[in-house]
């Protein structure tokens, strides 16, 4: 068929191919005792969550907004001074990198040199944020509308013509974008607990382990409260206060002891063989080669096994959500139920509900294909209902299935494809650190790295991701090119 | 004998809470041919909409917008207008992967049509005039009584156009069309209907019609 949607046809039967291959190579064991009795015990604790178990619901707050509030400030500016460089390659090349490498990495390398402490909170998310405000900013100003700074009095100097008729056009949107990755970095904030920062996610996981799930419960519930409120106290115009809240209550301070800074960048990061005054060249070859074939291969290996197949099963997963908030099914009881599912889904990181899940299910790559494809799945399945309202169907247009096969799902689609592919990056980003929880992800090895304090190896370890990372990068985009997909700015979600 | 199959005493048609035609007074009889004329705004597709509720079960709807899915072949956009006649996992089936039967039913009409060369192709790929052809096709597929068109072949070339819209016609038992194209609608149809600023100003045969007699329904004032 001479068919768009025969185009449509092929990618999505490349990615299934690719999808059930990893799926089918992919670990998915039940590895726990009774994950029935688990269940019940986590369920029960969900229904009577207890919120004075512990007295430090109010300081984990306090960090993990302070955490994020800085981390995604700091990250606004670097992210927008960035951007001003965006036509030079070198700064795209070092913002890809930077926003390759997990918040919880970055917090894991933090933690040598600055130790626990609110710096680290800080850096881990704000650092990774500069990459991820550049890339976007960027495209802002790449796509604006360029005809306010021709028509300007030739002479005008690129900095008057900078804020006058370039900035104005895109702050509206970088505003809502900053906004949104508020919310992004309270969940980020919360995961950092796992790494051992005083936040929600660190009580959160210490009450999972004990068994406390009533509460763990409360902890959980905490988190979903702050991101849902975000937008009745998140107000442009209080910023201001809510940063020197923030700087107050945890003032960004290294944990840095004599030397140790210097020890890491001249010792530390030095791979293990060369730190001697008479090393040999084979020794280093010895070396990454054992790095290689013990660790960074099946790391890889995992990373894309879990990746790939959790994208297949996010693809399944909002195709059959989507419907649930559509305007162009249901009815608006169904509608809400679907829409408090949906935001339940999206509210909580995939982190922490792969936590839950290993909890549940032992550490087989089952949890995190589930909790990619629940957490993943919910975002597009948001975006894809939210674009089919916006449809105008003829008056005589059929109803359910017939609606759903031949209206709907040809119209959406290539939204639908633009969405899954620009979140598989995001998606081996998250699997990657799912090796912290025990899965074999490329996580683990640099989590066990860092534990026998070899930090050399946890670097190539980080940078063998970030390859990793470019690369379905690259892989993405060259789909979505050939498809002729764009998102536009309002979907990047 | 004849039936009545719309009626209007005193109706008054609104689009988005503004009303576009006011006490409306209208029959039309099973059998009758029927123009809609006048500039665009006058209240046409108002008109046929209203006209579609009446009947909606016997009426082919043939709209303006939104009438077909762009990425889908020409084959399923026709197709589509048998969706309510078969059950919807029949009609997936045929969705994946079309079949004989339905293939050769949809090519018979797309010949008659002048589509038949691109039954594979979707529909944003094909001009205007084969878009419509692709509308017209999916109304007639539906197999009604009743052909309820909104401009069905403004983009087709004018010799063309009433050879088409003839055969559409003609497959049904009764049809009204709104249309921009005086001639054409002398020739095609044998009663026509005139808008004006959200009246019936004209309502007469065509037999006794010329076409200067229709210029004042475009006249401004």
């Amino acid at each position: 068929m001479n068919t768009t949607a025969a185009r449509f046809r092929r990618t999505t039967l490349l990615i299934a191919l690719i999808g059930f291959a990893a799926l089918w190579l992919a670990d998915t064991r039940i590895t726990t005792g009774d994950p029935g009795l688990e269940l019940q015990r986590i369920a029960s604790g969900f229904l009577a969550p207890d919120f004075f178990a512990s007295d430090q619901l109010i300081p984990a707050i306090g960090y993990t907004l302070a955490f994020a509030l800085q981390g995604v400030a700091v990250g606004f500016g670097c992210g927008f001074l960035l951007a001003l460089f965006w036509r030079w390659r070198l700064v795209r090349g070092f913002s890809a990198v930077i926003r390759a490498v997990h918040e919880l990495f970055w917090g894991l390398l933090f933690l040598q040199v600055a130790g626990l402490s609110t710096l680290t909170g800080l850096l881990a998310i704000a650092i990774p944020y500069s990459g991820i405000f550049a890339k976007v900013f960027g495209e802002f100003f790449e796509e604006a509308d360029r005809a306010p700074a021709h028509a300007s009095p030739i002479g005008s100097d690129a900095f008057s013509l900078f804020w006058y008729a370039r900035l104005p056009l895109v702050w509206q949107h970088m505003k809502t974008y900053g906004a949104y990755r508020v919310e992004c970095g309270i969940r980020a904030s919360a995961i950092l607990g796992f790494i051992g920062l005083p936040t929600l996610g660190f009580h959160l996981e210490t009450a999972f382990r004990q068994g406390d799930y009533n509460e763990g419960a409360a902890f959980l519930y905490l988190l979903m409260l702050l991101v849902l409120s975000l937008r009745f106290w998140l107000k442009p115009m209080l910023m201001p206060v809510w940063l020197i809240a923030a700087l107050v209550w945890a003032p960004p301070r290294g944990n840095v002891t004599e030397g140790s800074l210097s020890r890491f960048l001249t010792q530390d990061i030095i791979p293990a063989p060369m730190r001697q005054a008479d090393w040999q060249w084979h020794q280093l070859g010895d070396w990454s080669s054992m790095l290689l074939h013990e660790q960074i291969l099946p790391g890889l290996t995992q990373t894309l096994v879990l990746g790939t197949a959790a994208l297949l099963v996010t693809g399944v997963l909002s195709l059959m959500l989507f419907p649930l908030i559509s305007r162009q099914f249901g009815h608006p009881l169904s509608r809400s139920a679907g829409n408090g599912l949906l935001v339940i889904l999206r509210t909580l990181p995939e982190f922490l509900l792969a936590f839950i899940f290993v909890l549940l299910m032992g550490p087989s790559m089952l949890p995190g294909i589930l909790a990619l494809s629940l957490h993943t799945g919910a975002i597009v399945a948001h975006l894809c209902g939210r674009f089919t309202d916006t449809l105008q169907l003829r008056s005589d247009a059929s109803h359910g299935l017939n609606r759903y096969a031949f209206e709907v799902l040809p119209r959406i689609y290539p939204n639908f494809l633009a969405l899954l592919l620009y979140r598989w990056e995001i998606i081996m980003r998250e699997t990657a650190i799912l090796g912290i929880l025990g899965i074999g992800t490329l996580g683990f090895y640099v989590d066990s790295a860092f534990s026998e304090l070899r930090i050399d190896r946890a670097l190539v370890l980080i940078a063998a991701g970030v390859i990793l990372n470019l690369l379905v990068d690259a892989f993405s985009r060259t789909l979505r090119r050939h498809l002729r997909l764009r998102h536009s700015l309002s979907d990047l979600g | 004998m004849t039936t009545t199959l719309f009626s209007f005493q005193q109706h008054t048609l609104k689009r988005q809470g503004v009303s576009v035609l006011s006490s409306l007074n209208l029959q039309i009889q099973q059998g009758e041919r029927v123009a809609l004329l006048g500039i665009s705004g006058a209240g046409k597709s108002t008109l046929l909409e209203a006209l579609r509720r009446q009947q909606p079960k016997q009426s082919a709807w043939s709209p303006q917008l939104g009438a077909l899915v762009p990425m889908l072949s020409v084959f399923h956009n026709i197709y589509m207008g048998a969706l309510n006649r078969h059950p919807p996992l029949y009609n997936l089936t045929n969705l994946i992967r079309p079949m004989a039967r339905e293939w050769q039913s949809v090519a018979a009409l797309a010949q008659d049509l002048g589509l038949s060369d691109k039954l594979r192709t979707s529909v944003d790929r094909l001009s205007g005039g084969q878009a419509q052809r692709t509308a017209l096709g999916r109304a007639l597929f539906s197999q009604r009584d009743i052909l309820l068109a909104d401009e069905p072949v403004s983009s087709v070339d004018e010799q063309q156009a009433e050879a088409l819209l003839t055969m559409a016609i003609q497959r049904h038992h009764t049809a009204v069309v709104a249309l921009h194209d005086r001639e054409l609608a002398l020739h095609c149809c044998d009663r026509i209907i005139g808008l004006k600023q959200g009246e019936i100003v004209l309502d007469a045969a065509s037999s006794s019609l010329s076409i200067s007699d229709l210029d004042p329904l475009y006249r401004r004032g």
